[in-house]
């Protein structure tokens, strides 16, 4: 490193250097670089805004809510927005602004156990498809094209209606049909790597076949997935919903947002905003992971551009 | 045919024949882990135990699952569901009268889609990165964000409810409810056949916002797709050259780009249109239109399993027929595949 380290100038041609020193320096000006190809598009950063907003409400949920999710105040159930319920209350007398920032919680958990269910899964399945190849490979793709051309949400409703209403088993429903795009994308990532010099080193090296895939394809492979990861979220979101309205997610009192819209639905003529603020809630949230996700494509697939 | 044409086709059958055969054994398995006796379910929970034994023999319960699975494919290839407990129909008879509507519905829904996706995505493909890009593509972005059961809603209660330009749920109002005889099970042929515009008018008036509202998701993808083929045809050689001619923008863009487009985008239609048949699912319980996913759903809250799973079975083979269709089409059409 030069004099000039420590002043902006340098710190930034440290981090863009052709000839990187080390692994760490290559590594933080490939996620700088990524940043601000990021920072250059706008919809981008209004989704990750929208995100990280969604993260900060669940987590400050008893801070920000105004009352208790599930108190029930019947003298004032039905109530339009106004200043002591800026949203209104639902027909239990509930406040629907605290209702929805708990229900962000369940949102965000079920998004969350959604992806750590699924990736892995699918990483797993492609990335042994594509290091051992032949019949274990062809298998694996096989069970993956089925999966994928097989309508998703109905598969997933059929699961639920088997397994019985709840937010458990629909994460579970959501998980079982949503990892077949990571298993395509790890395997495509995998075939290119296994006749690398690193991969044939670790082979000579002795390194079991077992080791190999989890310590040195999968990392690399896991950049790819987590894009497709963050794509689909929006639709994750959605279906989860889906279920809420159906009544075959989460069960009440639970501040899902599907569900309260399917309980405002009976109240839709005279006090529209019951069912109509739980919905833009889904709207914004799953906007805002669509546009990171557009964004993120964007970035990382110059074709795309 | 050339030796690799047969080959290409034969391992199209057997994937789309792999494909089926994950479907049914999806629904299979999904019967089995029911937390419901089907034993009990026919005889009651009063039945002594030798009933109960000789009805499990009768069902083929005490069979292997090998065994049971393939009494099963037998059935469902005689077209046998088994019987709805819901509606003590048999399963396939109630999807036969159900399904039409839903192909109604998502025909049009796919028009719509089609009618305006198309020339939104040109639109955006041509002023790429200009303002008018930016909202076509907020436009598409809302449609993949927005809950289809919520934006129903919201219609029906503003174009319904509050403005009364459009009919409210159902397929038809009450009073011309079997008042033309089925011939398709489509009413706006139905009726235009037997010259009863009044009821035409009445089942359009119905149709109008659920597919509205459904064909708005299928413009959202339609038109995005439209975007990113055009604008790699954009940036091709021989646009340059239309250009460099002096030829004029819209002839540029309609009469060369478009035309080279066509191919990949009747694939994206097809799958358009078998998204909707899923995404009518949601949309027929807000409307109360008498389809195959007000079916499924009004199954599903009962646990009528062998309803729920017929629904799924019948709506997954569509799926996979179009995805086939989509295929086959693009085989055909794209001089380079053949």
């Amino acid at each position: 490193m030069s004099g000039a380290a420590g002043t902006g100038q340098g710190w930034r041609a440290w981090l863009v250097s052709d000839a990187p020193h080390s692994a760490r320096q290559a590594r933080l000006g490939e996620i700088y670089r990524f940043g601000r190809a990021l920072a250059r598009h706008p919809l981008a950063l209004t989704g990750l805004a929208i995100i990280l907003l969604l993260v900060l409400v669940a987590a400050l949920a008893p801070l920000l809510a105004p009352y208790a999710p599930s108190t029930q105040h019947l003298l004032d159930r039905l109530q339009a927005p106004s200043a002591r319920h800026w949203l209104g209350t639902d027909e239990l007398g509930r406040d629907l602004l605290s209702r929805l920032v708990y229900g962000a919680r369940l949102t965000l958990g079920i998004v969350a156990l959604v992806t750590v269910i699924s990736a892995p899964l699918g990483l797993a399945i492609g990335c042994m498809a594509g290091y051992a190849g032949g019949w274990p490979d062809a298998a694996l793709m096989r069970l993956t094209d089925v999966f994928l051309a097989l309508p998703r949400l109905i598969l997933a409703l059929a699961f639920v209606a088997a397994l019985g209403p709840g937010i458990e088993n629909a994460v579970l429903a959501i998980a079982l049909v949503a990892w077949p795009p990571y298993a395509r994308i790890a395997r495509a990532e995998t075939l290119a790597l296994r006749r690398s010099d690193f991969i044939a080193a670790a082979q000579l090296a002795g390194a079991s076949p077992a080791r190999i895939v989890l310590r040195h394809i999968m990392p690399l492979c896991l950049a790819s997935v987590i894009v497709r990861v963050s794509l689909d979220m929006a639709g994750v979101i959605l279906i989860a919903a889906g279920l809420g309205f159906l009544g075959l997610g989460a069960q009440p009192p639970a501040p899902e947002w599907g569900a309260m819209i399917a309980a405002g639905r009976k109240y839709m003529l005279d006090q529209w905003w019951v069912a109509a603020m739980p919905g833009i809630a889904i709207a914004v949230v799953s906007l805002g992971f669509n546009l990171l996700g557009d964004g993120l494509r964007d970035v990382l697939d110059p074709k795309q551009r | 045919m050339s030796r690799t044409r047969i080959s290409a086709a034969l391992r199209l059958t057997a994937s789309v024949v792999l494909t089926l055969f994950g479907l049914l054994l999806a629904t299979f398995l999904i019967a089995r882990v029911v937390p419901i006796d089907p034993v009990l379910a026919v005889v009651g929970d009063r039945a002594s135990a030798e009933t109960y034994q000789r009805v499990r023999g009768e069902l083929g319960l005490d069979q292997p699952l090998y065994v049971q699975f393939w009494r099963y494919l037998v059935l469902v290839a005689h077209g046998d569901f088994g019987r709805s407990v819901l509606t003590r129909n048999l399963v396939i008879d109630d999807i036969v009268r159900f399904l039409p509507a839903t192909i109604e519905l998502a025909t049009t829904a796919t028009l719509i889609g089609v009618a305006l996706g198309i020339p939104l995505g040109v639109v955006a493909a041509a002023r790429q990165g200009r303002s008018a890009d930016h909202v076509i593509r907020v436009v598409g972005l809302v449609g993949y964000s927005v809950p289809v059961f919520w934006l129903g809603l919201m219609a029906l209660l503003l174009f319904y409810a509050e403005l009364g330009w459009a009919a409210g749920p159902g397929r038809l109002d009450i009073f011309y409810e079997d008042s033309v005889a089925p011939v398709t099970g489509l009413i706006l042929v139905d009726s235009a056949l037997a010259g009863d515009w009044a009821v035409w008018r009445s089942a359009l008036h119905h149709l109008v916002l659920p597919a509205g509202v459904l064909g708005y998701f299928s413009l959202a993808y339609i038109s995005r797709m439209t975007r990113g083929f055009m604008l790699e045809q954009l940036g091709q050689e021989y646009i340059v050259t239309a250009r460099a001619k002096g030829l004029r923008e819209r002839r540029v863009l309609w009469r060369h780009a478009f035309r080279n487009i066509l191919v990949p985008l009747v694939t994206v239609v097809a799958l358009s249109y078998a998204s909707l048949l899923e995404g009518s699912v949601l949309t027929e319980t807000v409307f109360a239109w008498p389809g195959i996913g007000s079916y499924i759903t009004g199954s599903l809250l009962n646990i009528d399993m062998n309803a729920v799973l017929g629904g799924t079975l019948v709506v997954g083979t569509i799926f996979i027929a179009l995805n086939l269709f989509a295929d086959l089409l693009y085989r055909r059409l794209d001089p380079r595949t053949r």
